[in-house]
């Protein structure tokens, strides 16, 4: 499986994302830079956690308007795997690769620790090595996580499967709809979710439960 | 151009005999520019003219020490051609001011002190110090502080890996914010601020220059007062993403061969960063302030000298590398000016708008500034005379500690810090030190904070040592073996005797323990005038102690890992409650001495700790600190909720030993054969050592065997809440009792 990481200036779990693929996928990405016209062709593209442009403006506000932005839109329209974490899940809600929006946690604090989540759906590219409600521990890492979006398109996200993960019921760290931590596209080639699962491919670093979600991808993909 | 009136001189900090001898080493008046330069050069915070005598007295080296104090931070060698860089700095006066931006440029000065150096910051700690909780401003302050530390150190993509926080009346007035950090470099790729040569470019990159915290060096080094509020404007504001910028940036050069010299502009900008680079190449430099980056017009030189503005660094470049280096702070989207040049003269001469507007000897700003032997006096430590009630119920005497403000879980702290990017925490907040592992190497750093303020105020030299035996005792907890420390010096009124005499005789205790521990002092700062209304702090000598660990699988943690482990008491325990957290919580006195520190008994204890660490035969270790024995094995408990019964000896009396705060003691936990084993090894080194009862259960259970009989006992589920609680029902706004 070839990756891309895309670095957009204040990016800083480019790194992590690049050791996490490196180490399961025996290959180094490559490290895109946010200015760079287009992407190489890959099986997959990561956009990473950070504080891309600071945050400022609106979380992955100005990270969307990136000249690599353009291409990475192209490739998802065209099927290729898309996963953002963390900012990068708020990067996809602003470009429109995915709905709704991430706003401040709910007690206004940013909060890091590990949190249990459950998978809630298994039928895509980034969970099929899961199994339908088993829960898992990643770390989140964020100030604006908070998921929200109107009614009508939560009922869709859940009608049509494309909510992956849910904080496990009395774990929600950031108030979001529903328990939602990760939802896919309409095509299910896109996911975006807020905890970091590059954070969990390690024993040493408190637990593997993120190997499942690059092994998913590795077997579809290679 | 203005005149100098002794108003003016007054307003910059400099007494009478200061400024007559500034005008004998310019051989005139100096100018206001002048004047600015000479009075954040000569301040206490640049010039460290009350400690420079007593600081040298430091030990600073050791085979494994590459850079001593005297540059940005001090580095060591890890072993693998790998080296660690390090320092600890205050932000106190300004977090006070405005807490959010204060403790925010705290964390980013620190930050840049690292990475001038060449390191990639891989780790930050602190060490805090409130008011005490029900004081009107606390809670805002530990908000705004907190907030703040998360704010920086989040978006830059660092781990704030661990700390420490206490709460005390004496710093009501007078807070202190001290950061440290932690980074990795390369032992051949270690830059230094010398700026070397004539004729070679000297280059502005970061953020423009504004006018931001002029004099902020200044405030740092005067007494506060009722009107400090005002002084809000001297405090920096933080650009995180800019330092973000500016790290990669300054990597990505440093992977070049183009720089000369490098250093952060902290505390005195431009001034301090141009002299001090000039001062240590022995050369001179000229700055033409016309090409320096503003963001605001109308700027003076005075402004531009002065300004504190952040995330700047000033560099010194091989002629020609200009181009190259411009590339890269373009692509990041800095600015970038060459501003000046390189000269043999040995002068710093300034020229704004055409005009030479200030041209000093650079020794006039650095070895010919004032050092004082300030008049101390040493009070007389504290001694230990009183008594307590016997025969108070030690569970409930457990359960009131681990729900105070001093002894609580800081999970409302920690959990607002990003404490595993980087993917290399492998030990996170909540034990006795840091790790965090060398990318990409089964090595790891252990990292800690250590100082126990009322220990200081009872026996300033005792209190220091102490400080340094924490730090040493923390790292060989986790079975680091500890190599160098960075100390921040906080303190009161140096021009007070008695506070004096707790500079000096801190200074002395860390000198003495150091030297005792090999562990030597590469770097730090210090922070005086911490008064408010002619009060002063707690004398606060933090200490920012790491070790290496050679494999990280080789590890201790606090948490008790299975049921039917044997616990073993390491160290002697003689029941000191003088200054405990007991005596101040639970009999509502600060009385007493100071617990003695015996450096031999740590050395050995410590050796002996890591040593079985190191070899596996242990993986659960506490040292042994506030609160004493039943607080450690409380905490060892909650980790995992695996419970205990433990056992007085015999002849012992249920409070001091439960509760006193003896050092040199850990509490470890290993398997029952394993367990007599180790208690026999220790005994034959000379180490004392007690099995003290079992790992297991839901309750901590205390018996006294002398007859046989249930002391108490308290439940986890229990326990766990009380501690757990304090924090976040005090900082939603909860009526929380006076606890000191």
């Amino acid at each position: 499986m070839k990756s891309a990481v895309v670095v957009f200036p204040g990016s800083n779990c480019d790194r992590d994302a690049a050791t996490a693929l490196e180490q399961l996928t025996g290959e180094k990405p490559h490290m895109a830079w946010h200015a760079d016209p287009s992407l190489p062709d890959v099986d997959l593209i990561v956009l990473p956690g950070g504080f891309a442009y600071g945050d400022y403006l609106r979380c992955g506000a100005m990270a969307a308007q990136s000249p690599i932005m353009r291409d990475v839109k192209k490739k998802a329209d065209d099927g290729v795997a898309l996963l953002g974490i963390c900012n990068g899940f708020q990067v996809l809600t602003e470009t429109g690769l995915l709905p709704g929006a991430l706003i401040r946690n709910a007690d206004l604090r940013f909060v890091c620790r590990p949190v249990a989540l459950e998978v809630d759906e298994t039928q895509s590219i980034f969970t099929r090595r899961y199994s339908k409600g088993e829960r898992v521990v990643f770390p989140v890492a964020h100030g604006e996580g908070n998921y929200v979006a109107d009614e009508e398109t939560l009922n869709r996200l859940e009608g049509e499967g494309r909510v992956a993960f849910r904080y496990a019921p009395g774990d929600n760290p950031n108030g979001s709809a529903r328990n939602i931590a990760g939802i896919l596209s309409e095509k299910r080639n896109v996911l975006g979710l807020m905890p970091h699962p590059e954070r969990v491919c390690d024993p040493l670093l408190g637990g593997t439960d993120g190997v499942a979600l690059f092994k998913s991808l590795i077997e579809t993909l290679s | 151009m203005t005149d100098i009136t002794p108003e003016i001189v007054r307003e910059h900090g400099l007494s009478d005999a200061e400024y007559a001898k500034v005008k004998e080493l310019m051989g005139r008046e100096p100018n206001l520019v002048e004047l600015g330069i000479f009075s954040v050069m000569w301040s206490e915070h640049c010039s460290y003219k009350s400690t420079r005598a007593h600081l040298r007295k430091l030990p600073t080296k050791a085979p494994w020490v590459l850079q001593g104090p005297g540059e940005n931070a001090g580095v060591i060698d890890i072993g693998d051609g790998d080296a660690a860089i390090f320092k600890m700095e205050s932000h106190n006066h300004p977090s006070f001011i405005e807490p959010y931006q204060g403790a925010a440029t705290g964390v980013g000065g620190i930050m840049r002190d690292v990475f001038t150096m060449g390191a990639r910051p891989i780790a930050m700690m602190n060490a805090l110090r409130f008011g005490e909780p029900d004081h009107p401003k606390t809670r805002h302050l530990v908000s705004g502080v907190v907030s703040g530390i998360g704010g920086y150190g989040n978006c830059m993509g660092v781990p704030t890996v661990g700390g420490e926080v206490n709460f005390h009346r004496s710093y009501n007035g007078n807070i202190l914010v001290n950061a440290m950090c932690v980074g990795l470099a390369k032992t051949d790729k270690i830059f230094k601020s010398a700026a070397e040569g004539a004729g070679n470019p000297v280059v502005y990159v970061g953020s423009k220059t504004g006018r931001d915290g002029i004099h902020g060096a200044t405030m740092a080094s005067a007494e506060f007062s009722e009107d400090s509020e005002e002084k809000r404007p001297t405090v920096q504001v933080g650009d995180p993403f800019t330092e973000k910028l500016l790290l990669e940036a300054c990597l990505e050069l440093m992977a070049t061969d183009a720089i000369i010299a490098i250093q952060d502009m902290g505390a005195a900008g431009l001034t301090s960063s141009s002299a001090e680079m000039a001062d240590k190449g022995g050369s001179g430099i000229e700055l033409d302030l016309d090409h320096v980056p503003q963001r605001e017009t109308h700027m003076t030189a005075y402004d531009m000298m002065l300004s504190e503005s952040q995330e700047r660094m000033l560099a010194v470049l091989k002629p020609g590398r200009e181009g190259e280096a411009e590339r890269i702070f373009k692509k990041w989207e800095l600015d970038f000016a060459v501003i000046g040049k390189t000269t043999d003269t040995g002068r710093l001469v300034v020229k704004h708008e055409g005009k030479v507007v200030a041209d000093i000897p650079v020794p006039a700003l650095s070895d010919a500034a004032p050092v004082y032997q300030r008049p101390f006096t040493h009070r007389a430590p504290k001694a230990q005379t009183f008594a307590i009630d016997e025969n108070r119920p030690v569970a409930e005497s457990l359960l009131k500690l681990m729900n105070t403000a001093d002894l609580c879980s800081r999970r409302w702290i920690w959990e607002q810090y990003d404490q595993t990017v980087m993917n290399d925490t492998v030990q996170s907040p909540g034990g006795d030190a840091a790790v965090v592992r060398v990318h990409g190497t089964k090595k790891g750093l252990g990292i800690t904070t250590d100082v126990t303020p009322r220990y200081c105020k009872a026996d300033p030299f005792e209190g220091a040592k102490q400080a340094v035996a924490e730090a040493y005792r923390n790292l060989s907890a986790v079975g680091a073996k500890p190599l160098a420390v960075t100390d921040n010096l906080n303190f009161g009124n140096p021009e007070k005797a008695e506070i004096m005499g707790e500079i000096v005789a801190g200074i002395d205790g860390i000198g003495e323990a150091c030297r005792a521990l090999d562990f030597p002092v590469i770097s730090g700062n210090c922070s005086l005038y911490n008064e408010t209304n002619g009060e002063g702090i707690l004398p606060t000598p933090a200490i920012g102690g790491v070790g290496l660990l050679k494999d990280v699988d080789r590890m201790a943690t606090i948490a008790f890992r299975r049921e039917g482990d044997a616990i073993i008491l390491i160290g002697e325990t003689k029941g000191h409650l003088g200054q405990s957290l007991y005596l101040r919580e639970i009999e509502g006195r600060e009385e007493g001495a100071a617990p003695p520190v015996d450096l031999a008994a740590e050395k050995r204890n410590g050796e002996f700790v890591r040593g079985l660490i190191e070899s596996g035969h242990v993986k659960t270790a506490h040292d042994v600190s506030d609160g004493g024995l039943l607080v450690a094995i409380a905490e060892m408990a909650m980790a995992h909720k695996i419970g205990t019964h433990i056992a007085l000896p015999e002849g012992a009396k249920a409070v001091p030993f439960l509760f006193g705060e003896d050092q040199a003691r850990y509490v470890l936990a290993a398997p029952q054969h394993e367990a007599r084993r180790i208690v026999a090894e220790a005994n034959a080194a000379g180490v004392p050592a007690l099995l003290l009862g079992m790992t297991g259960g839901d309750k901590i259970v205390i018996e006294d065997p002398a007859n046989s009989r249930q002391i108490g006992h308290v439940g986890l589920h229990t326990l766990i809440r009380a501690h757990e609680s304090w924090f976040p029902r005090y900082m939603g706004g909860e009526e929380i009792p006076l606890t000191n």
